[in-house]
């Protein structure tokens, strides 16, 4: 029973625990750390199994020191900083995967779970997705069992895991009341490092030729709309992002024109009124649907009629939106707007502007113009697809007489230099076109896939006026989005490929689910909160009260806790509260009541020879207990002692 | 501190238990997070700061999950205590110098084990143990011994950091422990045997049939009655010793606390006589034990040996020696 254990020895069958904690820890982060780095963390992890299976000593301290010195410049190197998040990361991951090298002590155990716990967190800031949290609890359930198993000595690993579980079922309720009361605070404390925030995927700036094609492969979801009513047909959801007007030859990009008033934009049909929720893209575009009526708060109407941010979106946020698909917009549009959107470079593309100076004379009205534009490129052999021939130094007229094959971009790129060099105020829209909508959480979902590029003319009386060259080529594009409209055989994200209906079904409730989970759990801000606490009445809390809710719940939670593990019957066997029953209602009955060192049968026969009328039955009992509490449990005799603890005749008395 | 004792005994509820077995309720249980948990509450602080800034929503339900198995932990530190019964067991006596197990029956009514309790005396060494799931157990707690006499260990520390080892929940338990320690021996020749003047203590003539013990060796003594086995055992400390056979020669071991004149420390003296009984009891001799205030008349074996050494532990103390 005794067993001689120094307090803070660390055994050697603990080890197995703690290096399952270091790989479980460790492991996801090798997916975003340089390949060296993960290579050493590999190696030292194996090699510190290799020393444990072998039962060999750790190697000396200098040692040790001597590889994190040298590692710690390598992460330097590396990132430059040790102090960014990415670097801290390496760093803390280096140090999870050297500490066991040094662990010699129960103390040295208690900090690699506690590092353990903190890598969990880093996890985060590279994906909160839900297997991410799966995993996480998986860690902190192995995590938790390494403590078990430290401080309480050796156990079957099925016990320590089961307790373990436990723990963090009894931790669940105050993580609950916690997480929907804590205070909420949001935005951040304090500057963030400068790679907070990198590695956003999303629309590109500039638009060079490629720069929206390579977007298309990249099935990530770029942002979630929830109409008020029935969603729009795909046709008119373009979905506007950055505007831009200057051409360099080449690239196109927003002209410089200082600050100038938003146009007027007037609705002529319904207006749909959505919620839009955005993953961080780490520019200010919302990403409205064309044209923007009304704005939330925190957002303005620029002079291109986007709508923008007054912080580039860095988190996952909600917008609350009112568009019109039917709109007059920009009827007194701006002298310098208007000259920006007939820039173009001084030479280059002879052969484009001598095309469209032959359509200036030959029409008068813009709109003919543009017909003819799109007439052309439906008329030649123009071709839609992924991966267009690379294009020289006169783009547009490569484009337009030679290649004949490219993506939205190229189209809209030349449909607005023709339409500039033939006297029309043009430019260029990149955005998003199109949408999936899901039917199990009534949500659309629009990809980085749909990323799509359009023109928009000027025309005098009518203000800008959306052309989608594309639309001329390839209108399947616009109807049915991008699997549709690209010819076979080209590389699509998976996502956009799929035909099969079992399996849309699965994405759909796969999408409905993660939708769920951005929206309350890992969108659940100060709004949020505020949403859910006047759902129960109480609308107006301030963080006191709040603080104070929080607290009673906490109380209650840990005193239900302490109740339930702590009142615990001792278990006593039913045979012997049955006999005991028996018994008492015996003394009761004016027999000699039983000692407590009395066994059945000795108290049967001692009974039997003072009331011998009681000699029946108190043996039959005595020997039912007996053979249910000390004999072979057969099922009969405990039926049969609680028969003869029934059979005890009605009180009387003799005397 | 001294000024805090009072303060100090009433919330640690100090003192003598008188009832057994003893009941570990919540009031004598005590809890108070370790340097792990003050080690974990500040990684959560940190790490709920880190969550906040970088608006980290699965972060914030990681550190509330993470402080809501700190405080499930802490209540099962707790239960791993409260209800537990201990009952006092037996210390077998030590010499002064050696260490003294105390023995303690703990009884778990509970369904669950308790484990890892950690048992310390204010000075010696920790014990730890697990109780079985509707089980009983049994500890040996060590308590090193300096001098002679009854021992009395004080109160016993019971603590236990499982399951999470983030805190440290303790309790007072203060049975009736005592523990009978001998003096520390003296390695010393054994006196000679004196010749018994009077006759009546002897028993009968000498025989040479039946066995009755070993004595040291006279020069008149037949070469085959001594005892090679006996002093194979002992080489170096000892004369030659001889088997003595009942109705031998009448004289008799007495270790005498008058032999020691020539020492005048009495603690001293108590060892060397400790050492002598040993000695003898070790080489199967009769021997009687002679100290200020009484004597115990010659014997040998086990109980007389115990006899004479609780005489010399106790010496000079309460209970005295008996004759």
């Amino acid at each position: 029973m005794k067993k001689a254990r120094a307090p803070d020895h660390l055994e050697r069958a603990s080890v197995p625990w703690l290096l399952a904690c270091a790989v479980s820890t460790a492991a996801p982060h090798t997916e975003h750390l340089p390949l060296w780095l993960s290579a050493i963390i590999g190696v030292a992890l194996l090699l510190r199994t290799g020393l444990w299976l072998k039962n060999r000593p750790l190697p000396a301290r200098w040692l040790l020191a001597l590889v994190v010195v040298a590692t710690t410049a390598g992460v330097y190197i590396e990132y430059r900083t040790l102090f960014g998040r990415d670097s801290g990361v390496a760093l803390l991951t280096l140090f999870m995967a050297l500490k066991p090298m040094e662990m010699n002590r129960r103390r040295d155990a208690v900090v690699i779970i506690m590092l353990g716990f903190f890598l969990l967190l880093t996890h985060y800031f590279y994906s909160q997705s839900i297997p991410t949290g799966l995993w996480l609890i998986a860690s902190v359930t192995l995590l938790t069992a390494t403590l078990i198993r430290l401080f309480g000595g050796p156990q079957p690993p099925v016990v320590i895991a089961r307790h373990a579980a436990q723990l963090l079922l009894q931790a669940l309720p105050f993580m609950l009341v916690l997480f929907l009361l804590f205070p909420r605070v949001s935005g951040p404390l304090w500057g963030l490092p400068q790679d907070a925030h990198s590695s956003r995927s999303g629309l590109p700036e500039n638009i060079a030729p490629g720069s929206i094609s390579e977007l298309i492969l990249n099935g990530a979801i770029a942002f979630r709309i929830r109409f008020t009513g029935t969603p729009p047909a795909n046709s008119v959801l373009y979905w506007r992002g950055p505007v831009m007007d200057e051409f360099d030859g080449r690239a196109w990009k927003p002209a410089f024109l200082g600050r100038m008033a938003s146009p007027q934009i007037e609705a002529r049909g319904e207006s749909i009124a959505y919620e839009l929720t955005l993953e961080p893209h780490n520019q200010r575009w919302l990403l409205a649907l064309d044209a923007p009526l009304e704005l939330p708060q925190n957002a303005t109407l620029s002079m291109r009629m986007q709508a923008l941010a007054r912080e580039p979106v860095r988190l996952r946020s909600r917008f609350t939106l009112r568009s019109s698909t039917d709109y007059r917009a920009g009827l007194e549009e701006t002298q310098q707007i208007l000259s920006a959107s007939l820039q173009l470079p001084a030479k280059g593309n002879p052969r484009a502007r001598t095309l469209a100076a032959g359509w200036q004379q030959k029409h008068s009205n813009p709109q003919a113009i543009a017909a003819e534009a799109q007439l052309l490129f439906r008329q030649e052999n123009f071709v839609y697809t992924l991966n267009p021939p690379l294009l020289g130094e006169n783009s547009i007229d490569q484009f337009l007489f030679e290649t004949k094959s490219g993506f939205c971009e190229h189209y809209a790129s030349t449909f607005v230099f023709l339409m500039r060099a033939a006297g029309v105020p043009a430019r260029i829209v990149a955005g998003y076109q199109g949408g999936e909508f899901n039917p199990i959480d009534g949500y659309v979902v629009v990809r980085q896939s749909d990323a799509h590029a359009w023109a928009e003319i000027w025309i005098a009386g009518r203000g800008w006026v959306r052309v989608d060259p594309t639309a001329a080529i390839a209108p399947s594009r616009v109807e049915q989005g991008i699997a549709a409209a690209l010819p076979e055989g080209e590389t699509l994200p998976v996502m956009a490929r799929i035909d099969l209906d079992w399996l849309r079904q699965l994405r759909f409730r796969w999408e409905a689910i993660n939708n769920t989970w951005n929206q309350w759990v890992l969108g659940y801000n100060p709004d949020r909160q505020r949403e859910l606490l006047s759902r129960f009445g109480l609308g107006d809390i301030d963080w006191r009260g709040m603080t104070a809710l929080l607290s009673a719940l906490c109380g209650l939670a840990l005193l239900g806790i302490t109740v339930w593990t702590l009142w615990q019957r001792p278990r006593t066997d039913a045979a012997h509260r049955a006999w005991q029953r028996f018994c008492k209602q015996l003394a009761k009955r004016g027999a000699p009541r039983r000692e407590a060192w009395e066994g059945p049968l000795a108290y049967a026969s001692r009974v039997a020879s003072v009331r011998p009328d009681y000699g029946d039955i108190v043996h039959r009992a005595a020997r039912c207990y007996a053979k249910a509490r000390y004999g072979n449990a057969d099922g009969a005799s405990m039926p049969a002692l609680r028969e003869a603890v029934r059979q005890l005749p009605n009180r009387w008395r003799f005397f | 501190m001294a000024a805090l004792a009072p303060l100090q005994r009433w919330l640690f509820r100090l003192g003598q238990d008188n009832t057994l077995p003893i009941i570990l309720t919540q009031r004598r249980i005590f809890i108070l997070p370790t340097r792990a948990g003050l080690l974990f509450g500040m990684a959560l602080a940190v790490m709920l700061i880190g969550a906040i800034n970088y608006t980290l929503s699965l972060g914030h339900a990681l550190v509330f999950l993470l402080a809501g198995l700190g405080l499930a932990g802490m209540v099962h530190t707790f239960r791993n205590l409260a209800g537990l019964s201990i009952s006092p067991g037996r210390a077998t006596p030590v010499h002064a110098g050696e260490i003294a197990y105390f023995s303690l029956h703990l009884a778990n009514q509970r369904r669950e084990a308790r484990r890892a309790l950690n048992f310390r005396f204010e000075k010696g060494n920790e014990a730890t143990l697990d109780v079985p799931a509707t089980g009983s157990a049994s500890i040996d707690i060590p308590c090193p011994t300096s001098q002679r006499g009854r021992l009395d260990p004080g109160r016993i520390t019971l603590s236990t950091r499982y399951p999470l080892g983030l805190f440290c929940a303790w309790s007072y338990p203060h049975p009736r422990l005592s523990c009978l320690v001998y003096p520390r021996p003296l390695k010393r020749p054994l006196p000679p045997p004196v010749a018994v003047a009077d006759p009546g203590f002897t028993r009968g003539a000498g025989g040479q049939e039946d066995f009755a013990g070993l004595r040291l060796r006279n020069l008149s003594d037949p070469p085959r009655h001594i005892a090679w086995k006996a002093v194979a055992r002992n080489v170096d400390a000892y004369p030659l010793l001889v088997k003595h056979f009942s109705g031998g020669a009448g004289e008799e071991l007495w270790l005498d606390w008058a032999l020691l004149n020539d020492e005048t420390d009495e603690e001293t003296k108590l060892s060397i006589l400790t050492g002598w009984v040993l000695a003898a009891e070790d080489a199967h001799l009769s021997y009687g034990l002679a100290i200020p205030g009484g004597y115990i008349a010659p014997a040998c074996g086990a109980t007389h040996c115990c006899t004479c050494l609780e005489a010399l532990a106790l010496f000079g103390h309460e209970e005295s020696t008996r004759s």
